[in-house]
This record gives structure tokens, C-alpha cells and sequence, in this order.
């Protein structure tokens, strides 16, 4: 139901402490935006920004083609879910929900239905005259977010909404989410988490954020299999991306690395002939390695330790080159590959190539 | 032997007896009655299990009762004997004779005005203290004042107020604060606006804001579906309710009216009806500081993102606090009122200091000192006691069930 524009988007704490620099990003009506980053990056920041919880330091804000910097929370059709729930405890759970319908003075009939609606909707309906306090944890999110939607707002905001809950539930409740975000499919979602798995399952597009901007914008699978940087390729994914030092000896619609370490690489990652002789950051990822005994190879290395996690082991080889530990992951179980010297390798599609950190196949 | 020997050898005494009694009877339940040995073992430790606990409270529960429940009772029973007959049961005659006695009356009227009157006025003061205070950079500093009046004496208190409302003859230059802001006015504008206009429509408002919440109270105990109880309490509550706001009204009625004595140092504390007002003025002064602090904590207590919630549902300032904030904290609010209320009941340094009950100021603790120190008549004294242990006991139970319900 709603676009939002953010153009030129800045926070700054005290006129001295940024926050957040030069956030450009728009979002689309139906989507599900969800922004991760590590801790402090100001994925909750810009978050409380677009509800009008903080005071928009400089760019504008629109939504639906309004610019609503100095508009207050509740009249720019957003709502809210808090990470810590933030029920109001003294009211039932039919008092919450209908809490901001009764201060927009809607009639005592349409509150009933709204809240009848997405009681059924998040099936709270028996619990609708208990305290929160007689909830669980997963029920005191379903109110949470019941007490947004009867709202019927433009946009909703889920700040960590599933970060108290414990890890069988927050499965559980990330495909809540999930339906519901797909039951009403008009309207628009903005999603905070630091959780990539939450990113990669729910977002229609992911913002990562970092360094007090943006990283790279994408679908999830845009970030997985082309990341536009060192950041977001080491971000996403786990066990995060190997980056293994080298020097572009062939160029062309593939490109030759000869690794540090000795190993030499063929990437699809199309070069100009200038690229000759670049230092560049080849970007492999864990599950993308295959163990090969050919003269064509990554690297050549001692494994140190094997975890063996069932369906695959993570082999963590001693330092390669001037690198840091590398690992891989191979289907299986390899626990004998201990104090072993292993080969390995990756196709040629599968190979990211950076060069100051920027993918080299974005320029 | 040297006093401050004495009092050494009492704090030893004391002190090691405590700890001698403590050890030596446990020594004693563990060795001599139920021993740890022996073919009965299991069943002597458990029974030195259940024993130990009344032993160890034996102490406090012997100073308790001697000092706190016997004199309950002996009270009573001096409140049905008269000393002049040496002592003789005389039934209820001193309770006839008490009630029968204007002074009495008058007492517990005012106790009536100062139950009201100070414990909202402190709790209220407070909090618009507590929520104001949070919210400046200065906010510590200006605590730390309100807070301030805790540390003195209810009598030197006093004797600061006594001050304050002094009255020196005309002519002479004023020192009492009062008067000298008194002999300001001169029946102008000023004055019209201050002493009648002000205070006028702030009655109106009270009386105002009394019948909403009456109304309010009519409204829910029709539509909610509590107990007879409940809906009792709520009637109750709007009739007294109502007879607040009458009196607003007629004390509005009166600053518009009566005519003031411009110009005429006046002696505050002898004027019937508004002298009770200028005692209770040093009992809020000192009770502020109290129900701010706490209410302080409480507030910084509400979880800042229910806070937020509110202001994205749509609520103003003052929607959050009367519907989000005051209600999360309304436990702590009724601690510090029925605290307050128990300092009020058993009021007695200010009045004693102040007015010594003359000029219709006096009140039930007052009113017992005087019956039994300087009329020296035990049984109506105890009497009185008696009815000011009566007024207390509901509300301390009532502040220890609250105190007990907010621990939980």
C-alpha cells in the first residue's frame, strides 16, 4: 500500500557522533525489506528514523510521495513491533490491540471487528482476556504484531522481533511471519534482524548495512552469489567467505589469479587487459570448495581441525599464504582428513575477485 | 560507674546475649533434645527441623508481644476504667464521655481533612516533581532540594512554618514571609486576579475534574460486570467524589465573595478553617520529597518501549502518561498514599508545636496527649488511642498487602 523514498538519509548524535550517512534506498509497495548488519551498524536507528521515534538528522522521508520528516509516528501510517514485545502490561490482550483504535476514536463495532480479525488471524482468540503477563513469549509476539495489524497500517516496522524468543520458536514464528507477510500481500514490511538466516528466508530484498551507509542492496541470492563487496561477501553466509590474496595473471571474459599461497584460480569474473598484474582478494566460499587431486588447484593445505556436522565437515586448514585460516566445507563426513594435505578447488563461476574490497564484477 | 561504661556494658549484654541464646540453644536442640545419633536419627532431625524456627523467632516475637500487643490490650482495658475510682471498670463511659465532647469532634474532623487533603497533595506534588524531573539537565539538583525537608524534624519543620506565617503588630516591618507578601496587595487588579480569580477558577476546575472522574467511576460501575464489591467501592468513591467537588464549589463561591482585610497584617494561624491548611502545608512540604523519590524510581522502572508503543499508537504526552504510564505504576502510587496516609493519621509534632490544637487545629494524637499528659485522664486518653488504632489498622493492612503484592 505504500512506497517509501529515502533519499540522502542521515543521523547524527550531538552534532558530533554519526550515526548514519548518505542513505538512498527505495522500497516499493508489497516488499519485505529486511536490514541486517553486525551490532551498531544503525539498522534500528534508521528503523526508529522511518517510525518517527527519532529525529531525522538531514534527507527526507516519503512515503506514498509525502514527506513525513515532521510527521508524527501515528499519522504516518506505520506501526510498530518492538523486540521486547512491549505489551502494555496492565491491559488485556483485547486492550492492547484496540488500544490505538480506541484513541482514533473508532466506534466500539469497528474496534470488535478489527480485533476479532487478527486475533483469528494470529489464533489469540482464547487468550484475549489475559494479561500479558499470562502469556508465553511466542504469544506476547503474536499480540505484538496483532496489535499492528488491526491498525491496517501502510507500513510495518518488526524491530528484532524474534530475538527474546528461544530458537525452536523463532523458527516457528519466522514462518508465521512468512504467511502472514504472504496474506497480505499489499502491504509493506520493514524487517531489522541480525540474523542472516531471517534475512535470507523472509526479505524480498535484503539491506545490509555497514561503515554508517549501505553495503549493497539485493535479493537475497543477488547478496549470496554476487556480493559487491568484501563486507557483504564475509556477512552473508556461514561460515563466511574465504579471501585468499593473489595477483590477476590472465585477463579476458575469464580471469586468471595466481594465488599467493601457490594455488592458481579461474574465475568467471570478466577482466580488461589494464587488470593485468592487479593485487586482488579472490572470494571463495566455504561450500563452493571440492577436493580435487588434479595440478590445477586453489591451494594446497594442512587441515588442522575437522568438525564433523553431520551432513557436511568444515575443514579449517592452517594459514595459507599470507591469509587468514580458510575453511571449507564438504559434503559428508570427513573426519580422517585430519593432519591430512589436502587440495582444493572451485569452478570458475563460483569465484568473486575483489579489488579494494570492491567486487570487480560490479564496475 | 561512668554512664557511657554502663551503656557499654548494656550494648554487650545485649548484644552477647542475643548471640549466646542463639547459639547455645541451638546447641542445645541439636545435642541434648533431639540428637543426631542414635537409633532415631531421622526422626530427631526432622524434628529439630520443625522446632528450630520457633526458637529462633522466640525472641522477636517475646519483644513483639510486650511491647506492641500487650500494650494494645492494656490499652483497652484502661480505656473502660477511670483512674479517679482507682481504676474501676466504668464499661464505655469514657467512650460516652469522648464522643460527647466537641474537642473530640473536632479532632477527628480535622484527622478527616488531613487524611484527604495531605496524602494527595504529596503524592500528587510528587509525582509532577518525579515526571518533571526527569526530564532537565538540572533534574538532580532540583531532587535533591525537594527531597531535603525528609531530613528535618516534623518540629523544626515547624518552627521554620511558624516563621513563615509570623505576624508582627502594624506598623512594625513584617518578618513572616506570608505576611509580608500579604501586606503586597491593596484590593486592586492584582489583587482581584490573585486572591479571587486564581484561586476561583481553580476550585472550578477541581470541582470540574472531581465530577469527571465521579461520572467516570457511575459509568464503569454500570457497565462492567464486577462484584457487588467492586460496584460498592465505586459508588462510595463517587459520592465522596462529589462532595469534593461541592466543597470546591463553595470555596470557589467564597474567593469570589468574601471580603478580604487589605492592607491588616494577619495572624494565619489563628484563622478557623484555613489555619488547618497552613499545618498541612508543612506535612506536604515533607512528604514531597518522599513520594517523589519513589515515584522517581517507579517511573524510570516502565519499560521505555512500552513508552513507544503508545507514541506510535497515537497517544499524546498526556494520553501516555494518565493510560500508560500511571496505570504500570499504580501499585507503588497506592504504597506511597497509604504510607503517607499512616504518617497523617498519627500526625501530632506539627500541630503540638504549631497551634497546640487551639483555634479548632486540633487533631486525634494531639487530642490524646493532652487527655492523658495534662489532664492526666488515662481512660479517656486510651479511649482516643484506642479510636487512632482503630483509623490506622485497615490502611496498614491494606499498605502491607499492596507492599506485599508489589514484591511478587
Amino acid at each position: 500500500m505504500a512506497d517509501l523514498k529515502l533519499t540522502d538519509i542521515a543521523k547524527t548524535y550531538g552534532g558530533k557522533v554519526d550515526v548514519l550517512k548518505h542513505i538512498d534506498l527505495e522500497i516499493e509497495t508489497g516488499e519485505l525489506i529486511v536490514f541486517v548488519g553486525p551490532s551498531g551498524c544503525g539498522k534500528s536507528t534508521l528503523l526508529r528514523m522511518i517510525a518517527g521515534l527519532e529525529k531525522i538528522t538531514d534527507g527526507t522521508l516519503e512515503i506514498d510521495g509525502q514527506v513525513v520528516n515532521d510527521v508524527p509516528p501515528a499519522q504516518r501510517g506505520i506501526a510498530m513491533v518492538f523486540q521486547s514485545y512491549a505489551l502494555y502490561p496492565h491491559m488485556t490482550v483485547r486492550e492492547n490491540m484496540s488500544f490505538a483504535l480506541k484513541l482514533a476514536k473508532k466506534t466500539a463495532t469497528e474496534i470488535d471487528a478489527a480485533v476479532s480479525k487478527a486475533a483469528k488471524i494470529l489464533q489469540l482468540e482464547d487468550y484475549l482476556d489475559r494479561l500479558p503477563k499470562a502469556l508465553s513469549g511466542g504469544q506476547r509476539q503474536r499480540v505484538a504484531i496483532g496489535r499492528s495489524i488491526v491498525r491496517n497500517p501502510k507500513v510495518y516496522l518488526f524491530d528484532e522481533p524474534l530475538s527474546n524468543l528461544d530458537a525452536a520458536l523463532r523458527v516457528a514464528t519466522r514462518i508465521e511471519i512468512a504467511q502472514l507477510k504472504e496474506s497480505m500481500p499489499e502491504s509493506t514490511m520493514i524487517y531489522v534482524t541480525h540474523d542472516q538466516v531471517e534475512a535470507m528466508t523472509l526479505a524480498t530484498r535484503i539491506v545490509v548495512l555497514a561503515n554508517k551507509g549501505i553495503a549493497q542492496v539485493g535479493t537475497p541470492l543477488e547478496l549470496y552469489e554476487r556480493p559487491e563487496n568484501e563486507f557483504v561477501a564475509q556477512f552473508i553466509g556461514s561460515p563466511s567467505m574465504n579471501l585468499l590474496a593473489g595477483e590477476i595473471v590472465a585477463t579476458g571474459e575469464q580471469t586468471v589469479v595466481k594465488l599467493d599461497g601457490g594455488g592458481t584460480v579461474t574465475s568467471a569474473v570478466p577482466t580488461l587487459d589494464s587488470d593485468k598484474g592487479l593485487k586482488v582478494n579472490v572470494g571463495v566460499r566455504p561450500e563452493d570448495m571440492i577436493a580435487t587431486t588434479d595440478d590445477s588447484y586453489l591451494f594446497e593445505g594442512k587441515v588442522h581441525i575437522t568438525e564433523a556436522l553431520g551432513e557436511v565437515t568444515l575443514l579449517y586448514f592452517d594459514k595459507i599464504g599470507g591469509n587468514d585460516a580458510v575453511i571449507g566445507k564438504l559434503p559428508g563426513i570427513h573426519t580422517g582428513l585430519r593432519g591430512e594435505t589436502v587440495r582444493m578447488h572451485a569452478a570458475p563461476e563460483k569465484v568473486q575477485i575483489f579489488h579494494n574490497g570492491q567486487s570487480l564484477y560490479y564496475r | 560507674m561512668h554512664p557511657a561504661f554502663q551503656g557499654f556494658v548494656t550494648i554487650f549484654l545485649g548484644v552477647g546475649g542475643c548471640l549466646a541464646y542463639f547459639y547455645f540453644s541451638n546447641q542445645f536442640l541439636d545435642k541434648v533434645l533431639f540428637p543426631a545419633k542414635g537409633e532415631n536419627i531421622g526422626r530427631n532431625i526432622n524434628r529439630a527441623n520443625l522446632v528450630r524456627p520457633w526458637l529462633f523467632l522466640f525472641p522477636a516475637i517475646f519483644a513483639l508481644g510486650l511491647y506492641l500487643a500487650y500494650p494494645v490490650f492494656a490499652t483497652l482495658w484502661y480505656s473502660l476504667t477511670d483512674r479517679e475510682q482507682g481504676g474501676a471498670f466504668v464499661g464505655l463511659a469514657n467512650y460516652q464521655q469522648m464522643f460527647a465532647d466537641p474537642k473530640f469532634w473536632e479532632a477527628l474532623k480535622n484527622n478527616m481533612l488531613w487524611l484527604v487533603v495531605v496524602p494527595a497533595a504529596s503524592t500528587a506534588f510528587g509525582m509532577l516533581a518525579a515526571q518533571l524531573t526527569d526530564r532537565i539537565k538540572w533534574g538532580a539538583i532540583a531532587k535533591s532540594l525537594i527531597f531535603m525537608p525528609m531530613a528535618i524534624s516534623f518540629v523544626g519543620a515547624s518552627v521554620i512554618f511558624k516563621l513563615i506565617y509570623d505576624t508582627r503588630p502594624v506598623g512594625q516591618s513584617q518578618i513572616g514571609v506570608l505576611n509580608a507578601v500579604w501586606l503586597q496587595f491593596d484590593g486592586g487588579v492584582g489583587s482581584f486576579l490573585i486572591l479571587r480569580l486564581v484561586p476561583g477558577l481553580l476550585m472550578i476546575c477541581a470541582a470540574a475534574a472531581a465530577l469527571f472522574v465521579a461520572w467516570n467511576l457511575v459509568q464503569t460501575a454500570r457497565s462492567s460486570k464486577g462484584g457487588g464489591l467492586a460496584k460498592g467501592l465505586r459508588a462510595l468513591g463517587a459520592m465522596t467524589l462529589t462532595a469534593i467537588a461541592l466543597t470546591a464549589l463553595s470555596f470557589a463561591f467564597g474567593a469570589f465573595t468574601k471580603a478580604y482585610n487589605f492592607g491588616v497584617p494577619q495572624t494565619w494561624l489563628t484563622i478557623p478553617g484555613w489555619n488547618s491548611f497552613f499545618l498541612m502545608i508543612v506535612l506536604i512540604w515533607i512528604q514531597t520529597g518522599f513520594a517523589m523519590v519513589i515515584l522517581s524510581a517507579a517511573l524510570r522502572g516502565i519499560p521505555e518501549e512500552t513508552i513507544e508503543a503508545a507514541i506510535v499508537d497515537g497517544a499524546n504526552p498526556f494520553q501516555v502518561f494518565f493510560k500508560i504510564k500511571m496505570p504500570q505504576i499504580s501499585g507503588t502510587i497506592v504504597v506511597v498514599w497509604t504510607t503517607i496516609t499512616l504518617v497523617v493519621l498519627k500526625v501530632f509534632d506539627i500541630v503540638f508545636a504549631m497551634t497546640n490544637g487551639q483555634w479548632e487545629t486540633q487533631v486525634l494524637a494531639n487530642y490524646m496527649y493532652d487527655k492523658l499528659f495534662r489532664a492526666n485522664d488515662w481512660g479517656l486518653g486510651s479511649a482516643s488511642a484506642m479510636i487512632i488504632m482503630l483509623l490506622v489498622s485497615p490502611i496498614l493492612i491494606w499498605n502491607v498487602y499492596n507492599a506485599r503484592k508489589e514484591m511478587r
